[in-house]
């Protein structure tokens, strides 16, 4: 048939199909992942919410009171509650991901995965408990 | 940008550790259960004499400063990925972790003068 291959100099373009930017609705373990990624604009809107915070608390208490009187409107409280979903997403993901991104050994074997998820919760259990104590009785 | 990537990798995975542990607890107190009145908030003195402390500054710059720095490096790769911006990597890259720079900066001045 052909007579043996041609050489050219350039590789050739193979086709490809464009992917739609909307390509991780198409699969319920791709809309998690995307969710799960998008968590970070959360957690950058409440550290972003402490700073503005600091920023009244040095102003001085009026601006504190004001401060304080915006977090009691409907769009602040709708706000705080989907960022509280995504933090609480972020932080079961994230602990629950930790045995796959380091291994820990201990006396030459590994420490299975329940473990060190296991040590996360608790270790989640205490650092809420010490914030919580702090933040209620001023 | 090759040779600071790993500590850009570290600076995400600590701040991604404190925004786990640290942030649900303190947002659902702040963001909600005291402007919905179901506790008690700290009065504006009480939280001067807690800004006081040290270790109080230092935990205020941590869940500031840190999860801003996740922010950074994990958005960064949601716009490459999610919406096909390869072409725009150095911008994106300055603009992400110089926002969190810039916080860290106003949120270091800030607790320095208060």
């Amino acid at each position: 048939m052909s007579a043996g291959p041609h050489y050219t100099l350039y590789h050739p373009r193979w086709h490809r199909r464009r992917v739609s930017v909307w390509w991780w609705l198409q699969k319920r373990s791709y809309t998690w992942f995307v969710l799960r990624e998008l968590t970070s604009v959360f957690v950058a809107f409440v550290a972003m919410v402490y700073l503005w915070q600091l920023r009244a608390l040095a102003q001085g208490p009026d601006a504190y009171a004001q401060f304080l009187a915006r977090l009691r409107t409907p769009f602040f409280l709708t706000l705080d509650t989907v960022a509280f979903l995504f933090v609480l997403f972020h932080a079961i993901t994230w602990f629950n991901l930790t045995p796959k991104a380091i291994v820990v050994r201990a006396r030459g074997k590994r420490v299975p995965d329940w473990v060190i998820v296991g040590s996360n919760y608790a270790a989640w259990l205490v650092a809420s408990a010490v914030v919580a104590l702090v933040l209620l009785r001023g | 940008m090759e040779r600071i990537t790993p500590l850009l990798w570290l600076l995400f995975s600590t701040g991604g550790t404190v925004a786990a542990l640290l942030l649900p607890v303190h947002l659902f107190l702040t963001g909600l259960a005291f402007p919905l009145g179901w506790f008690d908030a700290p009065s504006y003195e009480s939280v001067v004499r807690l800004m006081a402390r040290p270790l109080v500054r230092l935990y205020l710059f941590v869940i500031i400063a840190l999860p801003l720095f996740h922010w950074a490096h994990r958005f960064r790769y949601t716009l490459y990925d999610g919406l096909q911006l390869k072409h725009l990597t150095a911008l994106i890259a300055i603009l992400c972790y110089g926002a969190a720079v810039l916080g860290t900066a106003v949120t270091a001045y800030l607790l320095w003068t208060i």
